[in-house]
This record gives structure tokens, C-alpha cells and sequence, in this order.
């Protein structure tokens, strides 16, 4: 494999290159770079909201399917807009209200379920070393965030246990923080050794 | 006490520098360590490879975007791809607009790679694998698709009528999905568990960044969900399971930065011991 | 005074309380509101992006208006964003338009759109890029500020460097049962913290949604009267 001649490679490779030399310090090539994303993400963000969403959910039922019930959440979502008008900013609480009220009420039955779920798949079903530290380990870290009673005695010994179960997690995710942001690196290594320079395969 | 002072006085871009060429490094020269299969991935490949009749679906959700593409991008490929070689059907749904982008591009190398490597049994667009419209609302997307997916979406990415497309024949709700593998990196992973698994059944693999993998345990020993692959590693756990299957060609990305993850992680662990080495001897020294 | 503070308060309660009862009952009536619900919410929920975009796009108006230091950036991100959405709305998201292809007759529905250029070969590199300065950040700060000051912090630390090791190929390397050890950190001790987090957490968000159904809880509504 060769080096690149593709000219957008070439224009990734620069933009990478670009953001890396922030790592020797402050420029405005790595400036240009993280505004020109900001810019380009939103635009992106817009088509695809257009495409995908105004297009098929709004325009194409109302002008060919004659859907009208659109109209409805349509106005609402208009009101939104509402926020830019000072004497009228307030009607744009009523679409918020909706989306806020609706969506928790949705959300109240199901997370009961998913926490029921996550409670009784706590209970031990045989008498093991792993059923017993799941148990004593979920209940101690609950004792240790549940701040109503005064940590002393009994309970601040669970909450002592709690910390120390919560601190293997923390370990735990925090080595596998380190493997994460590695990857990411490994990501564009791979592309600028591989896509643009060609010096692997 | 040279070196200790030299430690703490250490400019990081020399940190930098050599952590890049900890990376770099093993990129040109492999060494290729063997690895084992974890079962939370092992689970999530059995599932498909055993457990899904032909012409089954395989549901993919980008909700991914490129700042953590290197994590679940090789993981929406090689899953995509081990799907198609079991001749299943592969939609690709997101939540968010940025996953729309990653979701058609991971489609598009998978199509490509997989027609080169099997002229015999070539996939095409719209009826072995699809991209749904990109829709907002997050969690009433995910419910909605529990009652009617062709009303949730009306059109694929592209804008063809869903009721129109051959991959969506007899495709109503998540009762005809036969897994769903959720590829995300953030909450919504909880979205998909609570309300598609939770309120619909929905059968659910989870695959996302190392930085979550060690919290999302929870839902594979509560048996929702039925595994996990977990950051780069678990994408290359999962291609060297397809390797062996000998039917697709496309590079293995996660695989083949292994090498660099291992001495970057050995490096890691230099820094941390040394930073310490030169916390204790610097304290004893002013303790006395 | 009704229309700003208690006709907002109302429509929370009623479609909240609605949907929960909902759950509940499972006649096709409360199906069909259901289905209503979701199709109205997801319609809705499209115009909050917008509204995020406008106050970006104001923002930047602004710096440049007042000529705050570092302005012309903000121009980079008027012009990339006007480009890219109008490439993006004249030449098709995912799949080029049938104008655009009468403006090209070249372009076949096949091809790559405008659009995906602009996020395979300049933002997908700068954001994934961006990201990966955590890589070094964290190199950095592994060095200096990673101490085993304590037991707790000498257990996190020893935790890490485990898991950091058992999971990569080397590790496996170095000791064969090492990736079986993480295995079992991570689905015992590990799982069980993790999960006391998540249902303090889960037992928080319940009742905070119950808090906004009844309205104790308006801080989503903004400040002001």
C-alpha cells in the first residue's frame, strides 16, 4: 500500500493532525478545527432532521396522506418557537409541560418494573460465596448512600463495607476507562496509518 | 533522588510522546497475542449463530457517535456481518442524528466487503439490511416501535416507504425481532432495557464503551440483557469469533489494535507505579 | 396568570397521570390514546433540536456583533453550518435528491450525497480525534495524581491495574487465569456496588417524576412568573 491519494483522506488527515498539535499546546490551526466541527455537526444535524424527520413525519402525511391529526402535535411544537418572543415567551411552557408530564408518565410504571427486576435478581437463589456478595454488597452500598441515618455503630460498619465494594467498582471502571480512552487513540492511529499513509494494511 | 526530582519535574508532552509511540509502535511491528472469548460476547455470537432462524432479524441500534466510534463501530460491523452470513435480515435504527451518519457508513462497508468476499451470495440494500429513518423522542420511539415500526418511521434512511421495502415483509413490532444489540455508550442503553426489553420482551445484547462495560454487569446477571460485548476488546473478541467462520473479508479493526492496547496499557501501569514511587519517597523525605 | 403558570402545571399532570393509568388498563381505547401519545411526543420532541440550533446560531451572531475576542471563529461556524445544512438539504441525507441529481446528472442514487462527505471526511475525524486527546489527558494524569494515599485509594488503584491488565491480550499472556479473575471482579463485587448505585438512582428518578406529575417539582418550566 501506498500513501493516500484521495483528496478527502487527505482533508481528514489534516483535520486530525489539525486537533492533535493542541497536544504541544494552543494553536489556531487546532482553534479553525474545533469551531469548523461545531459548525459542521449542527448543519448535519439540520439535514438529517429535515430528511428524516420534517420530511417523513410531518410534510409527507399532511400533504399526501391528508393526515391531519399531525396538525396537533404540529402547533405544539410550533409553540416552542415562542420563547424567541418576549410578550409571548410563556406559551412555550405548554409544548415543555407535554413532552415533560407525558414522557414521565411513561416512564413511572416502567422504571418500577426495571427496578423490581434489578431487586429480584439480587435475592440468592442457592447458597453460594457470589449470591452472598451480591447481597451483602448491593445492600451495604445502598446503606452507604442513604444518608437519612447517622453513619455510627451497625450501620456505619455496612456503610464502611459499602465503600470498600464501591471502591473495587470504581476500580474496575476506572481501568476500563483507561483501555476505553486508549482505544479511541488507537482509532485514529489506525486510520493515519493505515487510510492515509498506507504503512499497514 | 535525581530521577525522583527528574519525575516530578517531568514536562507531560514527553508523556505524550512517548504514549503515542507505545501505540504507533506495534501497529508496524505485530506481535499478535492469542485471546479468549469472554462469555458475556460469547453469548451475544451463540445467540446468533444458533438461535435465530434463517431469515430471522437482527435489530442494530447506532445510537453511537464518532467520538466513540472507535469502541462500537468494529462492533456494529462484525455483528451486521456475522448476521448476513446466516442469511438473517439486519435493520439499523438510532436515536440520535449523529447515529444516522455512523449507521450508513458501517452499512455501506459491510455491503461492500461482504459482496466482495461472497460474489455467490451477494446482499443488497433494503432487502437484507436496512437504516430506519432517524426519528427524535428517544423514549417514545422505542415504545412506539413496540406497537408498529413501519408507523414509527414511515420511510427508511433513505427515503423509501417501510411498507414498501422487502427486508420489512412480515416485520411489525419487536415480536418479529429476534435480537436486538443495542451499541451505545450512554444511558440509553437503560432506555432500550426499560422500555423495549422491559414493557415488550424484547431480547436484548448489549454493546458499548469500555468506560460503561463495568456498570452494565447489572443487566447481564438480571438476565436482561443476554451479553455484552464490551469496548475494543470485546469487538475483537467477537471478530475473532466470526474469523474462524471464514465468510467475511473486512478488516478487522478492533483486532488488529490489540497489540497497541496491550503495551499501552503496560505503560499505564509504568506511569501510575513510578507517579507513586515518587509520591512516597518525596513524602518520607519531608517527614523527616 | 393561568395561561403561564397553571395551564403548563395542568397539562403535566393530566397526560402524566393518563399515561400512568394507561399502563394499567388494557382496553383498545387506551391503546389508541397510547399509540396517539407516542406519535404526538415524537413530533413534538422535533422542534426542541431546532430550538437548540437557533440559540447556537444566536450565540455566535452575538460574538460577532460585539466583536468578542476570538469572533472570526464564530464566522467558521456561521459559514460551515449555513454550507453543510444547505448541502445537506439540497443534496439529500443518506441518499442524493432527485434534484440534486438533475443538477448532476452524473450522480447516480447510488453515490455518496454532499452531506456524507462533509461527516465521514471532516467531522468524523475532528470529533473522534477531539476524544482521543483524553487518551493523553489521562496518561498525565495517571502520573501525577494516581495515588495510593489510603486503603480505599490503594484498593481502587489495585482494582485498576487488574482489570487494566487481564484485559488485553498481554495480560492473558502474562498469566493464563488472569482474564478469569477480572471476570469474577466484575461480576461480583463490581456488580453488586454498581447495582446499589443504580437502584439509589432508579429510586431517585421515580421520584422526581412523581414530583413533576403533581407539581411540586417546576424547575423544567424556567424561571419567571
Amino acid at each position: 500500500m501506498a500513501v493516500s491519494t484521495n483528496f478527502w483522506i487527505w482533508i481528514a488527515a489534516l483535520l486530525t493532525l489539525a486537533i492533535y498539535s493542541f497536544l504541544y499546546k494552543d494553536n489556531p490551526f487546532y482553534k479553525f478545527a474545533e469551531y469548523l466541527l461545531v459548525g459542521i455537526s449542527i448543519g448535519y444535524g439540520i439535514s438529517v432532521y429535515w430528511h428524516n424527520t420534517i420530511i417523513t413525519k410531518v410534510f409527507n402525511p399532511l400533504v399526501y396522506d391528508k393526515n391531519f391529526l399531525v396538525l396537533i402535535p404540529l402547533i405544539l411544537g410550533l409553540l416552542m418557537f415562542s420563547r424567541f418572543f418576549k410578550n409571548v415567551a410563556y406559551l412555550s411552557r405548554i409544548p415543555i409541560a407535554f413532552v415533560v408530564g407525558a414522557g414521565t408518565g411513561l416512564s413511572v410504571p416502567s422504571s418500577f418494573e426495571f427496578l423490581f427486576k434489578q431487586i429480584y435478581a439480587t435475592m440468592p437463589l442457592k447458597l453460594d460465596i457470589g449470591s452472598l456478595i451480591i447481597v451483602v454488597g448491593v445492600i451495604s452500598t445502598l446503606v452507604y448512600f442513604f444518608f437519612s441515618l447517622e453513619h455510627k455503630g451497625f450501620v456505619g460498619e455496612v456503610s464502611k463495607a459499602g465503600i470498600t465494594f464501591i471502591m473495587v467498582a470504581f476500580g474496575a471502571a476506572f481501568g476500563y476507562t483507561i483501555m476505553a480512552r486508549v482505544s479511541l487513540f488507537i482509532g485514529r492511529i489506525q486510520f493515519l496509518l493505515s487510510d492515509w499513509l498506507g504503512i499497514i494494511k | 533522588m535525581k530521577f525522583i526530582n527528574f519525575i516530578n519535574n517531568l514536562d507531560k508532552r514527553w508523556i505524550y510522546l512517548v504514549l503515542a509511540l507505545c501505540i504507533i509502535i506495534p501497529f508496524i511491528f505485530p506481535v499478535g497475542f492469542p485471546m479468549k472469548t469472554t462469555p458475556p460476547v460469547k453469548s451475544i455470537y451463540d445467540f446468533i449463530e444458533d438461535s435465530i432462524p434463517e431469515g430471522g432479524v437482527v435489530l442494530i441500534g447506532a445510537d453511537y457517535d464518532p467520538s466513540t466510534m472507535a469502541e462500537l463501530h468494529p462492533m456494529a460491523k462484525v455483528i451486521a456481518a456475522h448476521a448476513l452470513s446466516n442469511n438473517l435480515r439486519v435493520l439499523f435504527v438510532t436515536l440520535y442524528p449523529q447515529g444516522a451518519g455512523m449507521a450508513q457508513d458501517a452499512i455501506d462497508n459491510v455491503l461492500r466487503e461482504w459482496n466482495k468476499s461472497n460474489p455467490d451470495n451477494p446482499k443488497k440494500l433494503g432487502k437484507d439490511i436496512t437504516l430506519l429513518a432517524y426519528v427524535p423522542g428517544v423514549s417514545a420511539v422505542v415504545l412506539k416501535m413496540g406497537e408498529d415500526i413501519t408507523q414509527t418511521f414511515n420511510e427508511d434512511g433513505y427515503g423509501n416507504k417501510l411498507s414498501e421495502l422487502e427486508i420489512m415483509k412480515g416485520i411489525k413490532n419487536y415480536n418479529d425481532i429476534n435480537l436486538m444489540v443495542e451499541l451505545a455508550g450512554s444511558s440509553v442503553v437503560l432506555t432500550w432495557l426499560i422500555y423495549a426489553n422491559g414493557r415488550y420482551g424484547l431480547k436484548m445484547g448489549i454493546g458499548t464503551t469500555a468506560v460503561s462495560a463495568a456498570e452494565y454487569y447489572s443487566y447481564l446477571q438480571s438476565k436482561q440483557a443476554i451479553g455484552m460485548l464490551g469496548g475494543l476488546k470485546g469487538a475483537a473478541e467477537y471478530e475473532h469469533l466470526l474469523d474462524k467462520k471464514n465468510v467475511y473479508g473486512g478488516r478487522k479493526d478492533a483486532s488488529i489494535g490489540m497489540d497497541a492496547q496491550s503495551s499501552a496499557h503496560i505503560f499505564f501501569i509504568i506511569l501510575i507505579v513510578l507517579g507513586n514511587i515518587a509520591y512516597f519517597v518525596k513524602k518520607k523525605k519531608e517527614g523527616k | 396568570m393561568f395561561v403561564r403558570r397553571t395551564l403548563p402545571l395542568l397539562v403535566s399532570a393530566i397526560f402524566g397521570i393518563a399515561l400512568i393509568l394507561q399502563f394499567f388498563v388494557p382496553h383498545p381505547a387506551s391503546k389508541s390514546f397510547y399509540n396517539m401519545m407516542l406519535d404526538w411526543l415524537i413530533i413534538v420532541s422535533a422542534f426542541t433540536y431546532l430550538i437548540a440550533v437557533q440559540s447556537t446560531v444566536e450565540l455566535h451572531v452575538t460574538k460577532i456583533k460585539r466583536r468578542v475576542e476570538g469572533w472570526q471563529y464564530s464566522i467558521i461556524v456561521l459559514v460551515s453550518l449555513f454550507v453543510t445544512a444547505i448541502l445537506g438539504i439540497f443534496g439529500g441525507a443518506f441518499m442524493p435528491t432527485t434534484l440534486w441529481m438533475k443538477i448532476f446528472p452524473s450522480v447516480k442514487p447510488s453515490d455518496t450525497t454532499p452531506l456524507m462527505y462533509t461527516y465521514l471526511y471532516m467531522q468524523m475525524p475532528m470529533q473522534s480525534t477531539i476524544f482521543s486527546l483524553l487518551a493523553f489527558y489521562m496518561a498525565s494524569a495517571a502520573f501525577r495524581s494516581f495515588r495510593a494515599r489510603s486503603f480505599d485509594a490503594t484498593l481502587l488503584l489495585i482494582t485498576a491495574g487488574i482489570v487494566t491488565l487481564g484485559r488485553v491480550p498481554l495480560g492473558e499472556f502474562i498469566y493464563k487465569g488472569l482474564p478469569d479473575v477480572v471476570e469474577w471482579i466484575l461480576k461480583y463485587p463490581n456488580m453488586a456496588a454498581q447495582r446499589g448505585i443504580l437502584i439509589g438512582v432508579q429510586l431517585g428518578i421515580i421520584a422526581t417524576s412523581i414530583k413533576i406529575i403533581l407539581g411540586i417539582e417546576r424547575k423544567y418550566l424556567g424561571g419567571g412568573k
